[in-house]
């Protein structure tokens, strides 16, 4: 025997296949160290944070205040077009801002100029002529391409609202770049890897996929010496990779910002980041090179960065997505393939920036739950969420299944493995409209004029349960097949017109590709199937025969009382329409997705909705996501949530969202009791099959309060249906219907 | 034990019974997330309840036992995760004795923890099944002095302490809850009186729950037109509750 050998601390790092491919994930597997210990540990703000941190809220109030800080009229965005820009050199250890001045928006137009061009002009700057000129006589843009190929049903869909929040004027977004590649590899390492995958494409058969492949692999090697070049004018040279913490959150922020420069897409996700810089930390922390307070500031000056990406877009474009989201996501922790928790320190870390900056819904942080995790780190997440309501909660169980345990999240609730996989992003089809449309024969309800197909109307006074149903899904078909081809078209001129160069360079060439669609308005949809089945609903016409009200007789089994003789029409209504997504053909062959998830746009929809069978009335909201309609559930949050999980999955793997509002008193007695019960909550609906939830633990009075008083909560936040919002951002309207939702344990 | 037998009159699963409402998120009413029955009928009148609707025997839904049990089994994941269960509250659940003892008996077969929220006001031969049956009391007391809690409650003190002495004879789990009214229940002698019954009289108290009186069921005592007694006394402040708690101490009782 003889003692066991003294393990030599080695400064290198634990080499395997990612020594010789790019592979990340396998660099995370053999460096990375978990953490199952406490938050005590943990570092406050620093005085250079602290000071940072307060310029940056001056310039964030004045945002506020204006609308947009600044806004550039001139140059048109690229990787390289704006010199560097700081907050404080002196101050800040991350450095990187999309133009030359912090929250100065930068104009994107390959997406579309007319949308820069509105933009400025709402905030009182007008576009350069110039710039205006080149974009709409000499280079066209994916919008202009659009609505050339659009067909006449496409347009009105659009129009009536059945299909809305399209990427067909702006950047796509849902696509995330592996920005840890940029630390690990260092960019001339990823300009070999695409160049040999480009010289590996020349073969005899030269078709169109195979011409694109090679001019999008160009695309992508341009793109990443612009990112080389963007770097130098910062002082910092990325062909080699990260030799530590600092340089490793300074490149990966660095190629993030790149992608932010050319890209204002719906959604532009970090990817899954803590726990890759946690082996980097724990290295230097090894060696002495930085103490934990060095550590945590540097993660709260990334931070800060993430919360300042801005986008140039319309004051509509914000009322409907409440305030200015850039959902800028974050996944953290989850458990690796051999069952081996990935939480690090680091995954405290980037919780703790919400203490030390205070909450703020971007980054947008998402913690890949499983029963699994570190019992302390549960427990410090749920704290975190008493304390902030800032974060939002994923099944990793759930998603790990489908997408591994190197997957992020793009948006709010959708997964894909980490520069793997990638999607198009296909917003939302209003089935509650669908729905009346399937009872006036395709006729809107609002405007009377045939948008649908001229399917008989029904015409009984009576709705029948199974005539309904049978049009119902006789629409679906219709709006299937629509969907589909109007995303086909979209996708097809954003590769072409608006390419994400650089996001793609930190893809695998051979990259799997989602076509994410997604419905709102499914528990008005369920609830009004159940009215029709369990109780009597009478149809009120107009002169026209149009369907315009309905009376419901008697009441009926309503989603979010984990009854099944509603959740299970729930249920059915999505396999249904999946399946019938799953018959399209799709561009580039990508693999048709669902999600049940509605944005804040839940409000806009219904207003722009007739009176549904259920018993709502023409404009009011929708509940968000896949919730229950407001105050219909009966039987508190956690039978509400039983139904929620029922929702499959399997035919919505593009997520399914759950809001989750509750008074802190609802939670428990004592602080300690809330934790723990928000814990088991959390385990339970996993558990249960549930796969996403928001969570906010809030008081009403609070919430009043702050209507009343914006000033004095500048950083009150709230989640919504997958992500979070500045509360005082919202809209009356959505501040009330925020409040009016159902708010477990308020009498 | 032999007052807890199966009665073989009918099974379990039939007894039926009246139900307020549900609520699958009860996190006040015992340990963990748990499943709250509220009973639809109660014997009291207090001043400061906060589901009067409740309090009309006879009405609401009448559902089996069995119903019920299969409705809170659908939560045992949430159970298990946060080591909550079943809670029969109301109400008064000891109103329906035999019905409560059925749920509880189903429960128990299944493995679920069950508690009792009860003011302890019942006829305690046929209620002591009941007793027996539950994992944990949760047993409101009011007062110590007569006089207060017919105030308070509208009825005698007596079937109360009877029950508490019972529970405290059987080794029955406790927690006895207080509800803190300013101007009601306040005072310290008051306080003090309830904490010496407990350390005196009880050995099976696990520990005090002070409930400051809050005014959420107001709004129910509008809709039923019933008149709110304490429309103008203010909430419970976080200084009373200090006192209250710092009482309760004093006679080695464990108050959270």
């Amino acid at each position: 025997m003889g003692a066991p050998l003294r393990a030599v601390r080695s400064f290198e790092f634990q080499p395997g296949r990612w020594s010789s491919e790019i592979n990340v994930r396998d660099f995370i597997q053999n460096n990375a160290t978990p953490y199952l210990g406490n938050a005590e540990f943990l570092s406050g703000p620093t005085e250079r944070t602290r000071k940072l941190w307060d310029r940056v809220s001056e310039l964030l109030k004045e945002e506020s205040r204006r609308g947009v800080l600044d806004a550039d009229t001139r140059i048109i965005s690229g990787i390289n077009t704006h010199p560097p820009g700081y907050i404080d050199r002196d101050l800040e250890q991350i450095v990187g801002l999309q133009t030359e001045k912090p929250l100065k928006r930068a104009i994107i137009a390959y997406g579309g100029i007319r949308l820069a061009k509105t933009a400025l002009e709402a905030y009182g700057y007008s576009l350069d002529e110039t710039a205006e000129e080149i974009f709409t006589r000499h280079r066209k843009t994916h919008n202009a391409g659009v609505f050339h190929a659009y067909t006449p049903d496409m347009l009105r869909a659009r129009k009536s609202g059945i299909i809305t929040g399209l990427p067909d004027a702006y950047g796509r977004g849902r696509i995330i770049g592996d920005y840890r590649r940029v630390a690990l590899y260092g960019v001339d390492r990823l300009i070999e890897a695409k160049s040999r995958d480009r010289a590996a494409l020349d073969i005899p058969a030269m078709d169109d996929a195979m011409i694109l492949l090679r001019e999008e692999l160009s695309e992508q090697i341009d793109a990443l010496k612009e990112l080389k070049a963007m770097a130098r004018g910062y002082g910092f040279d990325l062909s080699h990779p990260a030799r530590n913490g600092r340089e490793a959150v300074q490149w990966t922020y660095f190629a993030y910002l790149a992608a932010a420069k050319e890209q204002n897409g719906a959604a532009m996700s970090i990817g899954r980041i803590s726990t890759f810089f946690d082996a980097y930390f724990e290295r230097d922390l090894a060696q002495g090179a930085l103490t934990e307070a060095e550590v945590q500031e540097l993660i709260d000056h990334f931070v800060m960065k993430l919360r300042m990406i801005r986008f140039l877009r319309i004051p509509e474009y914000n009322e409907l997505f409440s305030g200015d989201p850039t959902w800028v996501t974050e996944a953290i922790g989850g458990i690796g393939e051999d069952g081996r928790p990935l939480v690090t320190k680091t995954s405290f870390r980037f919780l703790q920036t919400l203490y030390n900056l205070g909450p703020a819904p971007e980054p947008n942080l998402t913690v890949l739950w499983s029963e699994r995790l570190p019992r302390a780190y549960k427990e410090f997440c749920a704290r975190v969420s008493i304390d902030t309501s800032s974060i939002q909660y994923e099944s990793d169980e759930l998603m790990r299944h489908c997408f591994g345990d190197d997957y992020a999240i793009a948006c709010c609730v959708s997964a894909m493995k980490v520069g793997k996989q990638m999607q198009f992003f296909g917003a939302r089809a209003n089935i509650a409209k669908l729905l009346l449309y399937a009872i006036n024969g395709g006729r809107d309800e609002l405007t009377g004029e045939q948008i649908g197909p001229e399917l008989a109307p029904i015409t009984s006074e009576y709705l029948d349960y199974e005539e309904t149903l049978k049009k119902f899904d006789r629409a679906m078909d219709w709006l299937a097949e629509l969907y589909v081809k109007t995303l086909n078209i979209i996708h097809f001129m954003h590769d072409k017109y608006c390419y994400e160069r650089l996001e793609m360079a930190l893809h695998d060439t051979e990259v799997r590709r989602f076509l994410a669609c997604g419905i709102a308005g499914l528990s008005v949809v369920a609830d009004s199937l159940s009215a029709i089945r369990h109780a009597k609903v009478r149809v009120l016409r107009d002169a026209s025969g149009l369907a315009r009200d309905y009376e419901v007789q008697g009441d009926y089994p309503k989603f979010g009382n984990n009854d099944d003789r509603v959740d299970q029409i729930a249920v059915e209504i999505v396999k249904r329409f999946m399946s019938k997504l799953r018959r399209q053909r799709t561009y580039r062959e990508a693999v048709p997705t669902l999600s049940i998830l509605t944005i804040t746009s839940n409000v806009v929809y219904g207003k722009k909705t007739g009176s549904t069978p259920d018993g709502r009335k023409q404009g009011e909201p929708f509940a968000p996501g896949a919730n229950p309609m407001h105050g219909r559930d009966r039987k508190g949050a956690v039978a509400s949530m039983a139904s929620v999980a029922k929702l499959p999955y399997n035919y919505a793997q593009d997520g399914i969202s759950y809001t989750f509002s509750i008074v802190p008193q609802a939670l428990g007695k004592s602080a300690a009791d809330r934790v723990a019960n928000l814990v088991g909550l959390l385990d339970a609906y996993f558990a249960d099959g549930g796969q996403h939830m928001n969570v906010n633990v809030l008081d009403r009075q609070t919430l009043l309060e702050a209507m009343e008083h914006p000033e004095e909560y500048p950083q009150l936040t709230v989640r919504v249906s997958g992500y979070a919002v500045n509360f005082t951002k919202l809209t009356r309207e959505q501040q009330l219907d925020v409040i009016h939702r159902t708010f477990h344990g308020a009498a | 034990m032999s007052s807890i037998a199966r009665s073989t009159a009918q099974p379990e699963p039939a007894v039926r019974g009246w139900v307020h409402s549900f609520e699958s998120l009860g996190t006040v009413d015992g340990p963990g997330v748990r499943f709250i029955v509220f009973f639809q009928g109660c014997p009291l009148a207090c001043q400061y309840c906060h589901n009067p609707d409740a309090r009309a025997a006879r009405t609401g839904m009448n559902l089996s036992a069995g119903e019920i049990v299969e409705q809170a089994s659908r939560y045992r994941r949430y159970f298990r995760a946060s080591g909550g269960g079943v809670t029969l509250s109301g109400g008064e659940p000891l109103l329906q004795p035999e019905f409560a003892a059925a749920i509880l008996r189903l429960c128990r077969d299944q493995g679920i923890h069950t508690a009792l929220d009860t003011s302890g006001f019942c006829a305690l031969p046929r209620a002591r099944p009941v007793l027996e049956l539950c994992d944990l009391v949760l047993l409101d007391l009011k007062s110590s002095d007569p006089l207060i809690y017919r105030r308070v409650t509208a009825v005698s003190i007596e079937p109360t302490l009877a029950t508490a002495r019972l529970l405290s004879s059987i080794g029955k789990p406790v927690w006895i809850r207080f509800v803190l009214v300013p101007g009601l229940t306040d005072d310290p002698e008051n306080v003090a009186g309830i904490a010496r019954f407990i350390s005196s009289e009880l050995a099976n108290v696990e520990k005090v729950q002070i409930l400051p009186f809050h005014k959420l069921g107001e709004a129910k005592w509008d809709r039923l037109g019933i008149e709110y007694r304490l429309r103008a006394t203010p909430e419970a402040a976080p200084e009373q509750v200090a006192r209250a708690t710092e009482i309760f101490r004093s006679f080695g009782l464990k108050v959270d």
